[in-house]
């Protein structure tokens, strides 16, 4: 006696949340069977394994044919054939879209093209996350990314109205998408410490200050086809970092800088001395980093940049977080009292994402 | 002109890419009814097409209206070659052909393909203008509404309950049409779909026709099923229950209007119909008459004076059964002759509903079967077919112009098995059948056709003329204690058809009952049980030699007994191992295979209070001399006993202990066992003893000496009982569970087992069926866990052996949850309400006359062929000159040895015990005012607009319906040659099954409203071709399309605008963007 065909269909589709997050995790059948067993599901319901094999193969039948809906959510609400109630329908979206913080760190800042998918298989072994999984994800940032990356206005808007996300997730796409799009260096061994959070915080700063949709302003000339997209960073700003310079080329500027900052910290700071030592290096790596940014390179370097010019000296010497904090808050605000400098606004445009950035990164 | 149809496309949506280079599609509508077709402009490149066209006005009859389905083609329009089809669309308008149903049909609708399935939606907006028709002599029958319900829908009354109805089209399949071997895989399935809706509609409009003829304005009950004869046609065949029914004014009125029956009669039923020649001329006075005053109509005095003759024809009843009970007797004689008369005058007293307004059951004699096996006949003459095919291969055949015998043929079948099923009850005393079905089973050539209900006494009060109404009325109520009167036999005790242990009810002690009872019927909701119910299904295959035609019905023929023998034994041990009584819902499948035989018995069992306790069941060796042997008898008696223990806890089943004194049996109680007989060997001497034991505590004996009974054991244990927190029956409401929550999840679920051919047997055989069903359970068990507690309702098992090694089940049921915590309101106390309610409500009582007249009867045309065809068979030969040869089957079993006939007599009419319906009333929903109470803490969870729901059931629990709109009745061909592609078979029909699903939510989307009731997946007929990687799949639903209201949105309502009439909030929309 061998089953030919065996099927379930409910006028409410049916979804196991543990059986979608096995399928999402890229189990084969047998295996998630097996998975299954192991959790005490057969003693708990009294169920055999027979009867879990075709409640198993039934729901990944369901989710294969959800998978078409789940490429475009909006599809999913609009359809007819599965009647789901709405909060399913968001958790099998959510649930769809979420990613692993290994994947993602793997990924985070690569070409999403057809040769990154090929290094999955690596990606796979390295991480062990199965490589359906990995594949899926892959396809997700694969997918999002070519839905908005035409698109004007802002980038968590954008995404959350077409993948109907959450804002937590819609942000994280955001910061993934934008990584993709400006090929930020993160797999650099020097950056391994650093979370896929601590990018997306970056990446959110960046997106909301660095780019063209920050500007915020209409564009002057309302037929100019330069887009006013969050995922580019504004070639204008960026160039006119150059001007920056002169805080670190200037001898004079650069002393008096210095003094301004240390006449502020003195007793307040912890290491005092050693940033009295290392003022002038950790200043011209700051400005240094702003103003190559012209070029594509050292756009991409710039998370490398910023952890050898000034998250690893600092951590050498032992500062303590609040004593960075208090630092790069006085760099920054100094720099008011520099008459001669004339860039204030663009300074604060510049400093006020880095010193977040800076915070953020700075941890063991 | 009788009617205007009007049709508006209004836009498209997710439509499939069609040109591959702009990704995009040029779509543009066809619409066709009958043989009018309009376009829309095309509207280009786009998956989301705005056509937004003009009114498209068709000027039909409304024959045609009935008739036709209005089909919507979307096409992509191409320049250079032909263009491209997208999918269809089918709407059946019949809805907005009756007033009180849909005005307007509305909504997105799935774009369906039989190739691809279903591809994009399109918005479409339906009208119906309807004229005025004068003509007496028209065809059509608008206005007459059905109801797939087999109650009188929940807000509606029925003022009178007319009787059986049914009709019968045949016609070429066209799959089978020459043409199919030149056109293609969708075109054969289009017409095919086409013909079908075709069909089916003119079905629905005869029935009709026979519906206004007997003046009633509506079908209850209603089941149109298709017979896939293969190369001899298709015949679309249905029954129903013709009843004149009242709107209710208000949906939560549900007191009776009889406090002031002049304003009532002002809503004569169909006033405000469209078209209402018929209605309100002819039939209003009689109604006024018949519904208030019971004064006899000209008909019905007609009847009367006729019906001294036809006493006659009842057997074994009348006045002999003055010894029945001193009260009851003489008074049960009048009761009998009175309704019997006027029954008799029917062709066939038969009523296709399961529930019935209070007070209409007085007795139920037992479950009637009738079946009869056919030999399907080719058609030979090609140039007949060349001319059907040719000439009008698109318009419906007459066949009685062409062919005569044809139709005639197959009425004949059904009239000769209702016969039958008649003389069946008969025999049992009643004059009646209730919860009557008919269905088939075909093989080849061969067809199985099978009947079966329960024989019942109704109530002779809704009959009587005024003056004797008064007394009537008042002994009723005086003699009938509550719930079990239904359970007394309506036979003579000295003069019993069958043998059986009668007993003094247990509830009143004055009428006699029966040791067990099996009906087809719900359980009466005024009946006392005790305890829970539970689903109880006797399974059963038998090996058959392949054969041809006369060889193999002869075969079928000489093996049907047994199997309904062995299936009606299993389910006697069945039901005594979990210790209960009585069966509801009974129905009987046996589908015919190549080489097989199956039999698919299911129904719910319940403890009746009324009934006595059942013995337990003795094993018994008969070589009792080896000592193992013993010792393993000894064990399994231990394991049956242990069982029963333990089921008797698991369903509550407590009854209070009676002692002998209290009961006053007059019965004699040797301690004597029924004896059980199996095997060949043993003779007819030991059948008396079956006759004459009457032990009250009899225990059935299992031998097992021979490996059948051993089996038989094994089956009965190997039943495993529903996780906890699980019930599961196949009748509308659980016995025992009055506390529904509203969560409901109606599902189909299908499974394909291959058996291995190696070496089958028997024993196999049931093992591999017995394991499928078990596992199937199981599996629903599981799936369903999130929702305990919880209850499978509406169980219902179809089988069928598309293949030699292949066997098919396919379930579809309702789990819906209930509130633990909240009820277990003892069942005294539910009694007790009802009975308070009762007499309250008594009144209403009188609302629901019946209405036995023999206007119908020239409607019945049933034409000297019929007896042509019962000397053809009596004749035993079978002439060659026969289009259709029929293997009767009971002239076959004529042959057989008297002990068989007498298990026939059993096996083919299982009828059990008696009953006198009491005055205990209660609403036939079994969601009675009082239990809503119970549930309105329940949480309003379907806030969600576009969700329909669908469900077996006749009402949706925590809610009321507030509007029905129409019938569902829908038949979809799906096909593939890339089955690997989708997913295997079990991708190919989930898939399939879903966009079924889909498809009946969208057109009840579009009618306004937002439930099915009373669904029913009718037939699933699945073949495979994995070789050629095809696969194909016909479904038919029905079922009917309700608006309904939550208890508390309903409360808010009704507090805001006491009076108003108003869709409530819930009406569920469309899923628009």
């Amino acid at each position: 006696m061998t089953s030919e065909l065996d099927i379930f269909v409910g006028n409410t589709t049916l979804i196991d949340e543990d059986v979608y997050r096995l399928w999402l995790d890229g189990y084969s059948v047998g295996d998630a069977v097996a998975l299954r067993v192991r959790s005490g599901i057969l003693e708990q319901t009294g169920a055999t394994a027979a009867v879990l094999q075709s409640d198993t193969m039934d729901h990944y039948r369901t989710f294969h044919m959800l998978e078409r809906l789940l490429h475009a959510p909006p599809k999913l609400l609009h359809q007819l054939i599965y009647q789901i109630p709405p909060s399913r329908q968001a958790l099998l979206i959510e649930r769809y879209y979420a990613f692993d913080e290994a994947f993602v760190r793997e990924v985070l800042g690569k070409k999403l093209s057809k040769g990154t998918k090929k290094d999955l298989d690596d990606i796979s072994t390295k991480t062990g996350i199965t490589l359906k999984s990995c594949r899926r994800q892959f396809d997700n940032f694969k997918r999002v990314f070519k839905v908005v990356e035409e698109m004007r206005g802002s980038l968590v808007d954008n995404i959350q109205q077409h993948f109907l996300l959450s804002d937590r997730l819609a942000r994280d796409y955001a910061a993934i998408v934008f990584f993709a799009n400006n090929r930020f260096e993160t797999g650099k061994k020097k950056l391994q410490y650093l979370s896929f959070g601590d990018f997306a915080f970056c990446a959110e700063l960046m997106i909301q200050n660095w780019t063209l949709g920050a500007v915020g302003e209409a564009p002057t000339d309302p037929d100019s086809q330069v887009d006013d997209m969050d995922m580019d960073l504004d070639k204008e700003f960026l160039q006119d970092l150059k001007e920056l310079k002169v805080l670190v080329a200037d001898k004079d500027l650069l002393d008096l800088h210095k003094s301004l900052v240390c006449t502020a910290l003195r007793g307040k700071l912890g290491v005092f001395s050693e940033m009295e030592a290392n003022f002038k290096n950790l200043s011209r790596g700051l400005v240094n980093v702003a103003t190559k940014l012209t070029h594509n390179k050292d756009v991409r370097d710039l998370f490398v940049d910023l952890v050898e010019k000034f998250v690893e000296p600092c951590r050498s010497d032992h500062w303590p977080l609040s004593d960075v904090r208090l630092f790069l808050n006085q760099y920054s605000a100094s720099v008011h009292s520099l008459d001669g400098f004339r860039h204030q606004a663009l300074w604060d445009r510049y400093m006020g994402t880095l010193r977040g950035c800076l915070l953020r990164l700075y941890h063991d | 002109m009788p009617g205007k149809l009007k049709v508006k496309i209004v836009a498209g949506r997710h439509l499939p890419v069609m040109d591959r280079a702009s990704d995009l599609t040029d779509a543009f509508v066809e619409v066709k009814f009958g043989n009018t077709t309009f376009k829309t402009d095309v509207y280009p490149k786009s998956l989301n097409p705005q056509w937004n066209s003009e009114w498209f006005k068709f000027e039909v009859d409304d024959e045609d209206l009935q008739d036709e389905p209005l089909q919507i083609t979307v096409l992509d329009h191409d320049t250079y070659s032909a263009n491209d089809a997208i999918g269809k669309v089918y709407i059946d308008i019949d809805p907005l052909l009756y007033s009180e149903a849909a005005t307007v049909i509305s909504g997105w609708f799935p774009i369906y393909d039989t190739i691809h399935g279903i591809r994009g939606e399109i918005n479409v907006v339906v009208k119906v203008d309807l004229f005025n028709d004068l003509n007496r002599f028209r065809q059509s029958s608008c206005g007459v509404k059905f109801f797939c319900t087999t109650s009188i829908p929940k807000c509606y009354r029925a003022v009178i309950i007319h009787g059986f109805v049914e009709e019968l089209v045949v016609n070429e399949d066209p799959e089978y049409q020459w043409i199919d071997r030149i056109r293609t895989p969708r075109a054969s399935n289009e017409a095919r779909q086409r013909l079908i809706s075709l069909m089916s509609g003119e079905l629905q409009r005869k029935i009709g026709l026979k519906v206004l003829e007997m003046r009633g304005n509506a079908v209850v009950g209603y089941l149109q099923c298709f017979d896939l004869e293969g190369e001899s046609g298709l015949v679309v065949r249905a029954i129903g229950t013709a009843c004149t029914l009242d709107k209710l004014s208000s949906p939560a009125a549900f007191l009776p209007a009889c406090n002031s029956p002049s304003k009532e009669m002002k809503e004569i039923p169909f006033n405000e119909d469209p078209n209402p020649n018929t209605h309100s001329s002819g039939p209003s006075t009689p109604l006024k008459n018949q519904t208030y005053s019971f004064s006899p109509s000209k008909s019905y005095s007609r009847q009367s004076s006729s019906s001294d003759t036809d006493l006659s024809l009842t057997p074994k009843t009348g006045m002999g059964s003055g010894s029945a009970g001193k009260e009851g007797g003489p008074f049960k004689a009048l009761l009998r002759q009175q309704t019997q008369s006027a029954l008799e005058q029917r062709e066939f007293p038969f009523f296709t509903l399961t529930a019935f307004p209070p007070g209409f059951l007085v007795h139920v004699g037992g479950v009637v079967s009738a079946r009869s096996v056919k030999l399907l006949d080719r058609i030979h003459n090609p140039a007949f077919v060349g001319i059907m095919s040719n000439t009008r291969s698109y318009k419906l055949l007459d066949w009685n112009s062409f062919n005569s015998d044809e139709p005639e043929t197959r009425d004949a079948w059904w009239a000769e098995i209702r016969q039958e099923i008649k003389s069946h009850a008969k025999a049992l005393g009643c004059h009646a059948v209730v919860g009557y079905s008919e269905s088939t089973s075909i093989c080849e050539e061969v067809c199985i056709l099978s009947a079966s209900g329960t024989a019942a006494v109704l109530n002779p009060r809704f009959l009587q003329d005024g003056t004797v109404e008064g007394c009537l009325e008042q002994r009723l109520e005086e003699n009938l204690p509550a719930g079990c009167g239904f359970c007394h036999i309506p036979y003579d005790e000295l003069n019993m058809p069958f043998p059986a242990h009668l007993t003094y009810c247990y509830n009143c002690r004055k009428q006699k009952v029966p040791d067990v009872l099996f009906t087809t019927i719900d359980l009466p909701t005024d009946a006392t049980v005790i305890g829970k119910g539970c689903l109880i299904q006797a399974r059963l295959c038998r090996l058959k030699k392949k054969a041809q035609a006369e060889a193999n019905a002869t075969a079928i023929s000489n093996l049907l007994p047994f199997m309904e023998y062995e299936v009606h034994t299993q389910l006697m041990n069945k039901l005594k191992l979990k210790g209960m009584n009585a069966l509801f819902g009974l129905r009987i499948q046996i589908t015919v295979g190549e080489n097989m035989l199956m039999g698919l018995a299911s129904a719910t069992g319940v403890y009746l209070a009324a009934l006595p306790t059942p013995g337990g069941i003795q094993i018994a060796g008969k070589t009792p001399n080896d000592g193992s042997y013993e010792q393993h008898i000894s064990h399994m008696q231990k394991k049956i006993n242990d069982t029963i223990a333990k089921n008797k806890e698991l369903y509550e089943i407590n009854p209070p202990e009676i002692s002998e004194e209290i009961i006053g049996s007059p019965i004699p109680e040797p301690r004597q066992r029924s004896r059980l007989l199996r095997s060949q060997s043993e003779s007819s001497d030991e059948v008396t003893e079956l006759d004459l034991s009457h032990g009250k505590k009899d225990a059935f004996v299992l031998e097992i000496d021979d490996t059948d009974a051993m089996e038989d054991v094994h089956s009965l244990l190997t039943d495993v009982p529903p996780p906890s927190g699980f019930y599961s029956c196949n009748t509308e409401i659980m016995p025992g569970i009055n506390n529904w929550t509203s969560e409901i999840q109606m599902f189909t679920s299908v499974r394909v087992i291959r058996l291995s051919s190696l070496n089958l047997t028997n024993q196999a055989l049931n093992k591999n069926f017995n394991d499928l069903c078990e596992n199937l359970l199981k599996s629903l068990y599981f799936k369903l866990r999130s929702m305990i507690p919880c209850c499978l309702c509406h169980v219902n098992f179809t089988v069928s052996l598309p293949e030699d090694e292949l066997i098919q089940v396919t379930v579809t049921a309702v789990a819906i949850t209930f509130d633990k915590n909240q009820a277990l309101q003892t069942t005294k106390a539910h009694v007790e309400k009802s009975l308070q309610r009762a007499s309250t409500d008594n009144e209403e009582l009188l609302q629901f006359p019946l209405e036995l007249c023999s206007d119908s009867l020239p409607s019945h045309p049933f034409p000297p062929a019929k007896e042509h065809l019962e000397s053809a068979s009596s004749n035993s030969g079978i002439p060659a000159a026969q289009r259709a040869t029929s293997v009767d089957y009971s002239s076959f079993a004529d042959r057989c040895s008297s002990w068989i006939e007498l298990i026939k007599l059993k096996a083919q009419t299982i009828r059990r015990g008696s009953i006198k319906t009491t005055v205990t009333v209660e609403k036939t929903s079994p969601m009675g005012e009082g239990n809503f109470r119970n549930r309105s803490a329940a949480p309003c969870a379907n806030s969600t607009v576009g969700v329909v729901k669908m469900t077996p059931l006749s009402f949706i629990p925590g809610a009321k319906i507030t509007k029905y709109l129409g019938i569902i009745n829908m038949f979809f061909i799906r096909e593939t040659t890339s089955l690997r592609e989708e997913g295997g078979v079990s991708g190919f029909l989930h898939a399939f099954i879903a966009e079924v699903f889909a498809m009946v939510r969208a057109h009840v989307a579009a009618l306004g409203g937002n439930a099915v009731v009373s669904y029913i997946m009718k037939q699933c007929v699945f073949m495979e071709n994995p070789n050629k990687n095809q696969a194909q799949c016909l479904i038919n639903v029905s079922g009917d399309a309700v608006v309904f209201a939550r208890e508390s949105e309903l409360e808010v309502v009704s507090t805001q605008q006491p009076a108003a009439n108003c869709q409530p909030a819930c009406t569920g929309g469309e899923v628009t963007t």
